[in-house]
């Protein structure tokens, strides 16, 4: 079974987003790029749907710094062959830029089934793994938790609002946008990694960029704080005083 | 190897389980059982070293691998100190073994984020390492930073994670700066680019973290000329000490209490506070018992006028530890949920016990351990964690 | 191109999830400006009753087996079928499990800008300006909605469901379903979450725990603090992934969506996610370390204190003072 996990970069959360000096966008020099932590999670269920029944995976990224550590990690979890995408990315990247990245090359490929991370915290146009199943013509089921495929067809589970899942059956190819794998991620130890690089290959294609669809915003900012909580200070027994009697007044105690 | 033969002599058994292991030095064991007993979880473990050891010899070492108590290590090394034939248990053993799980996918999940947080941010807690150098805000101390202020110093600071981001070590670090700049030396510290030294994490299992953050080390240094390296963390003082030189990165380095014991002549008179408290210094695991640096911190202590030192029953190389090594730090939870004891209220309760109004200390790891147990150990509300540069500070007069 | 604005209604199991209501009362809103009617889109299989209560114009209803229940395929086939004769200004869907898995097959097989996230949609100088949330909550992006056909994906912002609830049934309209035949994705069945679970929904008091607990054995220290107020634990996505809570106890976007009267949030950044299935919460208490968390801009009380240092002790004084 072939499976292609097309995975994407999101501005790490845990450094500070300063917005550019034209305030409509964030500024590239402060962003530091992390594998869309869904995608991680697309990864990991393509490993183990080969480790159930086997499978030969294509892991695809745009050439974002940190690509090539994350192509390899990828292979050090049993991923096979490893795709960047070069292009000009200096304008910005949104979903359905990458889409149209992505679709040569999977239209190439041929996978059975393709694995993507439902979502990225950064996109304002949705999901690429939706519009990229519409491009290649192929069925796509999002918020997907668990798979188990043979035969031509797929078994998914997909999560409904209200804590809701179902089952749905999907004949293959198709798309699948990952929110999260049956089990989380795995480490992979940097040993592994380290042998990775000396053993695989990252094959490189070259594109056009194409940001149509999406829209550039006229204004990014921070979020007005104007109801911010009422911080309680203290120490531990001050703010857990503070905190029941907070309780008390409410009526709960 | 089919069956186990008891009478067999311990050089034949267990070839395959020995090779695994890399060490023929295991063969010596004599099954005494020392090390299990000085082990500070032996008790808890399903498989204490000695029987760890049993395990190979019997070629039944797979039931240790499916075992988790091998995270109950903390690599304090009282079992290698202890073992009469001198197996180096912690690490040729202990740390073997976690590597032999990690690599094998098994980690405790609390692990696996520090691991990965030390991947990408270049500290177990993971901080953007844009903000290593945070705990210089409002600092009333000269900290020059390598790259930015200056390429050369006498002396090289190597600050360390906990003591550079963690909130209850930082005022120890901003202490230990400005007693630098009291005694006139001429210092600098790497700021962001200073990654984690790796030790704990090479303990913990995970050789190829340590390496990839030696060497990031390393580029950073060679880019600067200092005659030595201090730390204020003996954590930090082991590798750079005993297992950088091994990557080839090798440089004089001295834990801070050795550093400023050096200059005693002239800190001396600059003591001229009383610090009226009975003090009860613990050595660090990564100082003491397995550097054997005991004399330079009492030293220290010694000098301040006022101070009494005092000795728990568990000192210099039978100190207990803190419980934050080997991962330790990062497996909190984890041993919480087998113990229901920590390692540091053992510690505290000795403080206690002797009477101590303080408890020293020369490790960033405590101060946040130790000040928890202070909270849940009884009468030891009054107990208060002081590093010694903090002691030292207290013993000077105020700079006008 | 009409000024209309659709509005998918998401239903499933018989009921009309929130979202639908509070972007009908956007569409609503911004009719009178469009100059166009507010029509709401209702797929089923004898779903007509849903229709009732929904404030539009009038609602488009299509009937047929292959939309009995939801699946991405049956309803983009249908709305790519009526977007090829009409050409409406606006067409709104919630930014859940569902309306995100049609919108994007919708966008690209039609070439129709989207927006997702959207929080507001507003007239400005004589165009549609939108609001959304990105990165967590931690950013937000204002914009102006290009003036073709626009898709747009969006989360609860300032309305609530009660604007979108009408008085007085709407008309219907039956449309013809398109060719249905050929779909490659089909729904087996439902999986109930464990029924002797406690439903989340209608608790009073809740203790929200999220990444910030660390460890699965932590989730005791929460479980405790819930008993002591009479009250039930929930958590956010990253816990239940983990399997420490069951599905049922899950709350965000794919989970539920909560208005007790106390939501302590431990350990919760606050990211959308989350949090926009606990506004309706009378009061939230939050417990994070991290001081620009999202979190404290929707709580009304909070602390950067550990909670792992503060559930014991906090514990212990509620239990005092429901005895003393």
């Amino acid at each position: 079974m072939k499976i292609a996990v097309p995975v994407q970069f999101v501005p790490d959360l845990v450094e500070e987003l300063i917005v550019d000096a034209q305030g409509n966008r964030l500024d590239p020099y402060a962003i530091r790029w992390i594998l869309n932590e869904f995608d991680d999670h697309a990864i990991e269920q393509a490993v183990i749907l080969k480790e159930k029944g086997g499978a030969d995976i294509t892991v695809i990224a745009p050439d974002f710094e940190g690509a090539d550590d994350a192509l390899f990690a990828a292979a050090a979890k049993g991923a096979d062959h490893l795709v960047k995408i070069t292009a000009d990315y200096d304008g910005g990247i949104n979903a359905h830029a990458l889409a149209r990245l992505f679709a040569p090359i999977l239209d190439g490929l041929k996978p059975d089934i393709i694995l993507t991370g439902v979502q990225a915290h950064s996109s304002l146009d949705g999901s690429a793994g939706a519009l990229l199943a519409e491009t290649l013509g192929l069925p796509y089921v999002g918020y997907v938790s668990g798979i188990d495929a043979a035969g031509g067809k797929a078994t998914v589970r997909k999560e409904y609002p209200g804590g809701l899942t179902a089952i749905l059956d999907v004949t293959l190819p198709a798309v699948f946008g990952i929110q999260a794998a049956e089990t989380p991620p795995r480490y992979v130890p940097i040993t592994k990694v380290r042998q990775a690089m000396k053993t695989n290959q990252i094959d490189e294609e070259s594109q056009d960029l194409d940001l149509s669809g999406g829209l550039e915003p006229a204004r990014m900012y921070p979020p007005e704080v104007g109801q911010r909580a009422a911080m309680l200070e203290g120490d531990i027994d001050d703010v857990a005083e503070k905190i029941a009697a907070i309780l008390s007044d409410q009526g709960i105690l | 190897m089919e069956g186990m033969n008891p009478l067999a002599l311990p050089s034949e058994m267990g070839e395959a389980a020995i090779a695994i292991l890399g060490d023929s030095r295991l063969r010596g064991c004599i099954q005494c059982g020392t090390c299990s007993g000085v082990c500070p979880f032996g008790f808890l473990m399903d498989y204490p070293p000695v029987r760890m050891i049993s395990a190979v010899r019997s070629d039944t070492f797979q039931r240790v691998l499916t075992s988790d108590a091998i995270w109950m290590c903390v690599a304090c090394s009282a079992c290698t100190t202890s073992c009469p034939t001198q197996i180096p248990l912690t690490e040729n053993l202990m740390t073997r073994t976690k590597e032999e799980l990690i690599l094998a996918g098994s980690v405790p999940a609390e692990l696996q984020s520090a691991l990965e947080n030390s991947q990408r941010y270049g500290n177990p807690l993971g901080e953007s390492p844009r903000k290593r150098t945070d705990w210089l805000r409002g600092i009333d101390a000269m900290v020059p930073v390598m790259g930015k202020d200056t390429r050369q110093a006498d002396v090289l600071w190597f600050v360390g994670d906990y003591a550079s981001y963690h909130t209850r070590v930082q005022p120890g670090t901003r202490t230990f700066a400005m007693l630098l700049n009291r005694l006139g030396v001429n210092f600098a510290i790497l700021g962001q680019e200073e990654n984690s030294d790796g030790d704990s994490q090479r303990l913990a299992g995970e050789r190829g973290l340590f390496e990839l953050l030696a060497e990031k080390n390393g580029r950073a240094f060679r880019k600067y000329k200092f005659h030595e390296i201090i730390t204020t963390d003996p954590h930090a003082y082991n590798a750079l000490k005993n297992e950088y030189p091994k990557l080839g990165i090798s440089y004089p380095v001295r834990h801070y209490s050795e550093f400023l014991a050096g200059m005693l002549d002239q800190i001396r008179p600059m003591l001229r506070r009383e610090v009226k408290a009975r003090v009860a210094f613990h050595d660090p695991c990564y100082l003491g018992r397995i550097n054997d640096i005991y004399d330079p911190p009492r030293a220290l202590l010694q000098a301040i006028p006022g101070l009494t030192l005092l000795e728990m029953p568990h000192f210099r190389k039978t100190s207990l530890c803190c419980g934050g090594g080997g991962g330790g730090m990062w497996l909190d939870g984890f041993s919480w949920e087998k113990a229901h004891i920590r390692l540091s209220e053992w510690r505290v309760q000795e403080a206690v016990q002797v009477g101590a109004d303080i408890l020293a200390i020369a490790c960033p790891y405590e101060a946040p351990r130790f000040e928890d147990a202070t909270k849940t150990v009884k009468k030891a509300e009054h107990l208060l964690v002081r590093d010694i540069c903090e002691l030292l500070s207290d013993a000077m007069e105020a700079v006008v | 191109m009409n000024n209309d604005i659709y509005v998918l209604i998401e239903h499933v199991r018989g009921q009309i999830a929130d979202i639908s209501y509070i972007m009908l009362a956007q569409a609503n809103q911004l009719a009178p400006s469009t100059g166009g009617k507010v029509i709401a889109l209702l797929l089923g299989q004898g779903a007509q009753g849903l229709a009732s209560d929904l404030a539009a114009d009038r609602v488009a209803y299509i009937d047929h087996p292959a939309l009995a229940e939801f699946t991405g395929e049956a309803t983009q086939r249908v709305l790519a079928d009526i977007l090829a004769r009409e050409t409406p200004r606006l067409v709104l869907m919630g930014d859940t499990t569902i309306g995100s898995d049609v919108a994007g097959m919708l966008s690209a097989r039609l070439n129709l800008p989207l927006v997702s996230a959207c929080r507001a949609i507003r007239v400005e100088a004589g165009c549609l300006a939108f609001t959304s949330q990105t990165c967590g909550g931690k950013m937000m992006a204002d914009g102006v909605l290009p003036t073709g056909t626009t898709l747009v994906l969006m989360v609860p912002g300032a309305f609530k469901p009660d604007q979108g609830r009408a008085a007085k049934a709407p008309a219907v309209e039956t449309l013809a379903a398109p060719d249905l035949g050929g779909l490659r994705v089909s729904l087996k069945q439902y999986n109930e979450p464990a029924s002797e679970d406690v439903d989340i929904t209608r608790e009073a008091i809740l203790v929200g725990v999220g990444r910030g607990i660390q460890r699965e054995d932590n989730l005791e220290l929460a479980q405790e603090l819930a008993e002591a107020l009479g009250g039930v634990v929930c958590a956010t996505r990253p816990v239940v992934d983990q399997n420490w809570l069951p599905t049922t106890r899950l709350v965000g976007k794919s989970g539920k969506t909560v208005k007790p009267k106390v939501y302590i949030a431990l350990g919760i950044s606050g990211a959308p996610e989350h949090s926009e299935s606990i506004t309706g919460s009378e009061m939230i208490i939050a417990v994070n370390t991290d001081a620009a968390a999202p979190i404290f801009d929707m709580a009304k009380y909070g602390t950067t204190i550990d909670l792992l240092d503060l559930l014991p002790v906090l514990s212990e004084k509620v239990r005092q003072a429901k005895s003393g």
